[in-house]
């Protein structure tokens, strides 16, 4: 258990932890932060901050994470490393340490031909498994990636990983897990989960390979915005699986319904995923729709949220 | 081997300036196998250079001339009078070739007409496709002999990333996933435990990130 | 536009359904335009990009080829071959300032001696209209 982080607290009491996504302003204005926080404070137990999510530029996370703090929620840093090479990953993390943050998600990143600087040159110096070790090293041993003694307090980070249940090979991403928690890992959030009985496959394996005692697996899940964005992820985005079933639900829902039956869906799968044996929380994406999160927490009885346990 | 394509004739055509007397260099190694820079193709491109400028109005004289293998100046000897002759060369080489012309006949001006674009092999034929990114650093042996560092969109090393589909790459979905690649591969030869040693951290220094390459020698100088 | 030149054509052909047709013509005295030079290869499989453009920069007004239909190829896939061959050296002769349509591969049945000299006439006549080779 990391003491810094109340999110690791949570998990170590037996309790189930709920987080959700934050995407930061793409440009200056603190004002949008504060609106979305407001939806999220009292919600949720922790909040995600993304790093230039599918490569386009946003406020950067860690600074979006230190106005978070000052508002008094408990944040999680996403640290890609498509953009920056283990120096800088290593500065930003003191930084972020120094700033109060706690907890890290550690990831490969999107690559930039997503985004909107596809002529950048990316960096990939070091990859997700690379970067937990490191970063999990960083905090257990006080020392560098090269070996040199980090001065003062040793950033204890609270580190997470990212894992795919609906990736490719499908027989390898169980093992993979469990690269990542060899590695260091302590959390883990899924991508978004529509397809509950392949997830629940997956975490059998999972069990199998008693890798739910070594990390807390938090369920991603996402509320389902239009008929348009449920095909565009069924179709069009690589690694997500989006059954018919769902789609269909959406479709036959009336227009001015949808948006209504797309959070419901949200809350259902979630109340799905708590039954799942080796699931410790739930990881709430509502990119640019904030302000569902209230409801999709009170339709699945997960409100209130306990305060941090001392 | 090095693979490459040829420049549009408009790109090289304005790299001709006021030179009155070109000659088109193609080499008969790797840009010959790509049939992007071989003898055929640079008395193609001199043909169309002739014609374009022409059409423009002037009056240049192109010839060509190729020689076995650019990259080495006993080769380039070959070609020593007719370099002598021009006022600019347009090598349709590779990247190394060009650069050697200028070494060797630094009195004279050697443009590209070629980009080099990979090292790769060909696949069917008039199809050439990468495979290596020459990181001085080779880990086929870990991988079944399927290469992580130029096959994979982000080099990973510990693949494969969650955009990986079908077998296919997020970034482009006619390209395989090298990790799938890998996994399929060490399958079949009952080596799939390989995958679950976590590999550190490249040490990137031997690639062209730490700065220009040379290797000496000694056993072979003379 | 220039109404009173003749259009000096290059006709490439094979010995088989490419070459055919342009004999039997001639043996059965089917009159067509004058200035056609035909050049026969083995099989339009021969055809090089280089021949084609040299054509052109040695003064044709325009290029044929004639070549077997590319299912029925006598020696197989020579005639795919060219055809293939035609598409780059028109995409090349755009990128030169030519006109992409002083080019062009037309696929022959072995008796089509009156179809060959239509598929001349409509060349010559589309000649004509472009004028002659820009490099005159």
């Amino acid at each position: 258990m990391n003491d810094g982080s109340n999110l690791s607290k949570l998990f170590a009491s037996g309790q189930f932890a709920v987080s959700a996504e934050l995407g930061p302003p793409k440009g200056t204005d603190i004002g949008v932060i504060e609106k979305k926080a407001a939806y999220l404070k009292g919600n949720v137990d922790a909040v995600n901050v993304t790093d230039n999510q599918t490569a386009v530029v946003r406020m950067s996370s860690i600074a979006v994470a230190a106005l978070l703090v000052q508002m008094g929620l408990e944040p999680i840093i996403q640290m890609t490393c498509r953009d920056r090479n283990r120096l800088a990953i290593q500065a930003d993390l003191l930084g972020a340490w120094a700033l109060g943050i706690r907890n890290v998600l550690c990831l490969s990143g999107d690559h930039q031909s997503f985004g909107n600087h596809p002529t950048a040159k990316n960096v990939y110096d070091i990859d997700s498994v690379q970067l937990i070790q490191m970063v999990k090293g960083m905090g257990d041993s006080g020392q560098f990636q090269c070996g040199d003694p980090i001065e003062g307090e040793s950033p204890a980070f609270f580190v997470g990983g990212a894992a795919n249940p609906f990736g490719d090979p499908f027989d390898f991403r169980p093992l993979r897990l469990g690269k990542k928690a060899k590695a260091g890992a302590q959390f883990i959030q899924t991508q978004m989960i529509y397809n509950v009985p392949k997830f629940a496959e997956y975490m059998k394996r999972v069990c199998d390979l008693g890798l739910h005692e070594r990390v807390y697996v938090m369920a991603g899940v996402g509320p389902i915005k239009s008929l348009g964005a449920a095909r565009y992820m069924a179709s069009k985005v690589p690694g997500m699986d989006v059954p018919d079933e769902i789609v269909q639900r959406m479709q036959d829902a009336p227009k001015e319904k949808r948006q209504e039956e797309g959070v419901q869906i949200c809350a259902e799968i979630i109340q799905q995923c708590r039954e799942i044996p080796g699931v410790a929380g739930v990881h709430i994406m509502a990119i640019e729709w904030e302000e569902t999160i209230p409801d999709i927490i009170q339709r699945t009885g997960l409100f209130p949220r306990p305060t941090s346990p001392e | 081997m090095i693979i490459g394509e040829q420049k549009p004739v408009e790109e090289i055509k304005n790299m001709l300036g006021d030179a009155q007397r070109i000659l088109v260099l193609g080499c008969g190694t790797c840009v010959a196998v790509c049939m992007a820079g071989g003898e055929k193709e640079a008395a193609l491109l001199a043909t169309a250079l002739r014609m374009a400028t022409k059409l423009d109005g002037q009056e240049k004289e192109i010839r060509d001339y190729t020689v076995q293998r650019q990259c080495e100046f006993e080769y380039n000897e070959n070609a020593a009078e007719l370099i002598e002759w021009a006022d600019l060369i347009v090598s349709i080489a590779c990247g190394i070739g060009v650069q050697t012309v200028n070494e060797q006949f630094p009195a004279k001006r050697t443009v590209p007409g070629l980009n080099t674009t990979f090292l790769g092999r060909p696949d069917t034929q008039g199809i050439w496709v990468e495979r290596c990114q020459a990181c001085g650093n080779c880990v086929l042996d870990l991988t079944g002999g399927v290469c992580p560092i130029a096959r994979c969109a982000k080099s990973l090393l510990n693949g494969p990333c969650g955009g990986s589909q079908n077998g296919k790459c997020e970034v482009n979905a006619e390209t395989d996933c090298a990790w799938q690649l890998i996994f399929d591969r060490l399958s079949a030869l009952g080596m799939v435990d390989l995958l679950m040693e976590n590999q550190p951290p490249k040490d990137w220094s031997t690639s062209r990130d730490g700065g220009l390459r040379k290797i000496v020698r000694e056993d072979m100088q003379l | 536009m220039n109404t009173t030149f003749e259009p000096q054509i290059t006709a490439f052909t094979c010995r088989y359904c490419g070459g055919v047709p342009a004999d039997m013509a001639g043996s059965r005295h089917l009159a067509y335009p004058p200035n056609i030079k035909i050049i026969a290869l083995p099989c339009t499989g021969k055809v090089d990009a280089q021949y084609l453009l040299s054509a052109f920069e040695q003064g044709a007004d325009g290029v044929c080829i004639f070549a077997c239909d590319p299912d029925n190829c006598h020696h197989i896939s020579g005639s795919k071959r060219a055809a293939k061959r035609v598409a780059f050296v028109q995409s090349l002769l755009q990128q030169i300032g030519f006109e992409p349509e002083r080019l062009e591969i037309f696929h022959m049945g072995l008796g089509q001696a009156e179809e060959f000299v239509c598929i001349i006439e409509n060349m010559t006549a589309r000649i004509r209209e472009l004028g002659p080779n820009p490099l005159r």
